[in-house]
């Protein structure tokens, strides 16, 4: 067996065993809730026996993480652990409600306007990140977890004050958003064509970014080894803030996304954890753009999926955050063990070489 | 205004501090946990996770065995087994400790929720208050110290055994060797990789003891998520103290002066009472951008002594891999 394949078995592997034994430990039967995930996802037979409203919800949640991604691709390569997306993420949807409730104009104008401000709101809060790494010496990871707090009771205070639903104020939401400012989708389903040319082009840009321009290059620089990079007359400090402000970009449009194209309102926890299931994806993607697709995809489906087990089978909906867990968990264990032998097998081919 | 003075006030009243004291004693388990473990080099990143896995095991045990000292151990156990994950990752097949311990904090977290959806609301047997007699009725040290139950005690021992054990032992010596110079402690015959492992491991067990502290003792009873994401909170505390174990101590009691000085100003700003349990988080990130500030530490060199209040520098080899070559 190739060391490619098994690195992609062996994961599956895990998961599938370890998910059937927690689901016998929990006392169903293995085989239901993995229906139940894939029936609630896409349908069940996949694609055919689905409503249409079913997929199209589905790709409203693979749309938020993949752009995500996208964007935590760009901060991981530039060396950073942006655990802020989450923040940037909210920030972007309270941004393009802001737009949303307060600017009238045409829909086209004033869609684009939620994405611009999205994209506003998250790149502030994601340079915010990176200016209190750069200039303050707050670690990446402790700036931006605690920017995510701030961010979620930002949110909860303008749905239940400033913002709240005329008539009761609860933490259910704001009002509907008017009709002009909801992305447009498909019939009868949240699908928007519009939200996934948006999602798709990120994610070649980021693949270009690194494949093909001297910024992206520079970037990894940084990322690779930051005082080399610094002496080759790199200003690493720009970059890194380039990094954050691309990946709060990107993040706030996960968040306009998430507000005008799946809430249709303010919600105080918006962001659905998508930003750390999108850390998850590109750990998974070994932070490879192309891949984040279909692993985003997997990832949406087992968290809708997930959501109907609750109603259908009386287990918890965390089902689903297990197995994520678990799968990137084996597959980092994987690759690991495989380097790992790779590197004892060479060790031994030299010593006898040299013998 | 007044509102606001009055609230502050109460912060000063012995109720209360005694009342942050004996709240903080799964933060000072787990603080203390992620200290040793810094100490010796390894980020432990699931403290979140690893804290609500263990503290889940804690409760089960307690509740099915109506024993609630058996509970701990069975927390710190958990504890012990998630770090170890880490250790090993790093250790020996050289994965990033921030990456296994962001996935590991991700996939506990789902985890404890997933076994623990059965045990919401159910109330176990709880740590019994124990008054310490005679110290007790000390005025204002009586209530704040002695006043509490065991857990709370050994939490505030466990303080000062890892500050004893860090800084004036040989063998706390060598740990602060293995974090800081690897290769020097390992020229001096220091057994580099074991020690990692021995000092995760005992790290781990801390921060499950920490969880098992909440479910059983600070907020008694299962509920999703029960720890309020205060493990991340612990990460913070760790820099803050400059992997000091007493000074960390501190960070974690001011944590908790502020969380009661944010549900103390509740009542006077309706309107802000979703947001103020906040305000602890945004006030990390302002002391943690004081302590790394290099304009003010240039300044502190002039006075040494108040330099080594503010300092936070990192063990030297933290987050990084030893190889013996």
């Amino acid at each position: 067996m190739s060391s490619r394949l098994r690195s992609i078995l062996i994961p599956v592997g895990v998961v599938v065993v370890s998910t059937v034994a927690l689901l016998v430990l929990a006392g169903t039967n293995p085989w239901d809730p993995i229906r139940f995930i894939i029936e609630g996802s896409i349908g069940w037979p996949p694609f055919e026996g689905g409503s249409a409203s079913k997929i199209g919800d589905t790709v409203m949640v693979w749309v938020p993480i993949a752009l995500a991604s996208a964007g935590l691709i760009v901060t991981f390569r530039a060396g950073m652990w942006n655990i802020g997306i989450e923040g940037q993420i909210i920030m972007g949807a309270i941004f393009a409600s802001w737009v949303a409730r307060s600017v009238s104009a045409p829909r086209p104008l004033l869609v684009l306007l939620t994405i611009v401000a999205g994209a506003i709101g998250g790149m502030l809060w994601g340079l915010l990140v990176g200016v209190l790494r750069t200039a303050g010496g707050v670690n990446e990871i402790f700036g931006g977890l605690g920017l995510d707090f701030v961010a979620v009771s930002i949110t909860t205070y303008l749905v239940i004050g400033p913002w709240s639903r005329s008539g009761a104020a609860s933490t259910s939401g704001t009002d509907i958003f008017p009709d002009a400012a909801l992305l447009p989708s498909l019939e009868r389903s949240r699908l928007s064509p519009l939200m996934i040319g948006v999602t798709l082009i990120a994610i070649a840009g980021v693949w270009v970014l690194f494949r093909g321009t001297l910024y992206g290059l520079k970037l990894k620089a940084v990322g690779a080894n930051r005082p080399s990079a610094f002496l080759l007359g790199i200003p690493t400090n720009r970059y890194l803030l380039g990094a954050f402000m691309i990946c709060g970009a990107l993040a706030g449009i996960a968040g306009t996304s998430q507000a005008t194209g799946f809430h249709f309102k303010l919600i105080p926890a918006i962001s659905g954890n998508y930003g750390f299931l999108a850390i998850l994806v590109v750990l998974l993607a070994r932070f490879r753009a192309f891949w984040t697709i279909p692993i985003s995809f997997f990832f949406a489906m087992i968290a809708v999926g997930a959501s109907q087990l609750d109603l259908r089978l009386d287990l918890s909906s965390t089902l689903g955050g297990v197995v994520q867990g678990v799968l990137v968990l084996s597959a980092m264990f994987g690759l690991g063990w495989a380097a790992y032998r790779n590197a004892k097998a060479a060790e031994k081919v030299s010593e006898e070489a040299s013998a | 205004m007044s509102g606001f003075l009055s609230a502050l006030w109460e912060m000063f009243d012995t109720a209360t501090i005694a009342s942050i004291v004996a709240g903080s004693s799964g933060l000072l388990f787990a603080t203390m946990g992620e200290t040793i473990s810094e100490k010796a080099g390894v980020i432990n990143l699931s403290v979140d996770g690893s804290m609500m896995l263990s503290a889940l095991a804690g409760f089960v045990v307690a509740f099915q065995t109506d024993n609630v000292w058996i509970g701990f151990p069975a927390a710190a156990a958990v504890g012990v087994a998630v770090a170890l994950i880490i250790a090993f990752g790093n250790i020996k097949l050289g994965l990033n400790q921030v990456a296994v311990g962001f996935v590991l904090f991700a996939l506990c977290t789902a985890l404890s929720r997933f076994l623990g959806s059965g045990y919401v609301g159910r109330q176990p047997v709880a740590v019994p208050a124990w008054d310490i007699p005679g110290l007790s009725s000390i005025p204002f040290f009586g209530p704040v110290l002695f006043g509490h139950n065991v857990i709370v005690y050994l939490s505030i021992l466990t303080v000062f055994a890892t500050y004893y054990f860090i800084y004036r032992t040989r063998t706390g010596l060598e740990l602060q060797g293995v974090g800081e110079r690897p290769e020097a402690a390992h020229s001096r015959g220091i057994p580099v990789n074991k020690l990692r492992y021995f000092y995760t491991g005992l790290g781990g067990a801390l921060i499950g003891i920490g969880g098992a502290a909440f479910t059983l003792d600070v907020k008694i009873g299962w509920s999703d998520r029960p720890t309020l994401n205060l493990g991340w909170i612990v990460l913070a505390i760790v820099i803050f103290g400059g992997w000091h174990p007493l000074r960390a101590a501190f960070g974690v009691l001011f944590f908790g002066g502020m969380q009661a000085f944010a549900l103390n100003l509740q009542p006077e700003f309706p309107t802000f009472s979703q947001v103020l349990p906040s305000i602890p988080f945004p006030a990390m990130i302002l002391a943690l951008v004081v302590v790394n500030w290099r304009t003010l530490l240039d300044w502190l060199d002039r006075y040494p002594w108040l330099r080594a209040i503010l300092r936070s520098d990192p063990p030297t080899a933290i987050g990084t891999r030893f190889e013996v070559s």
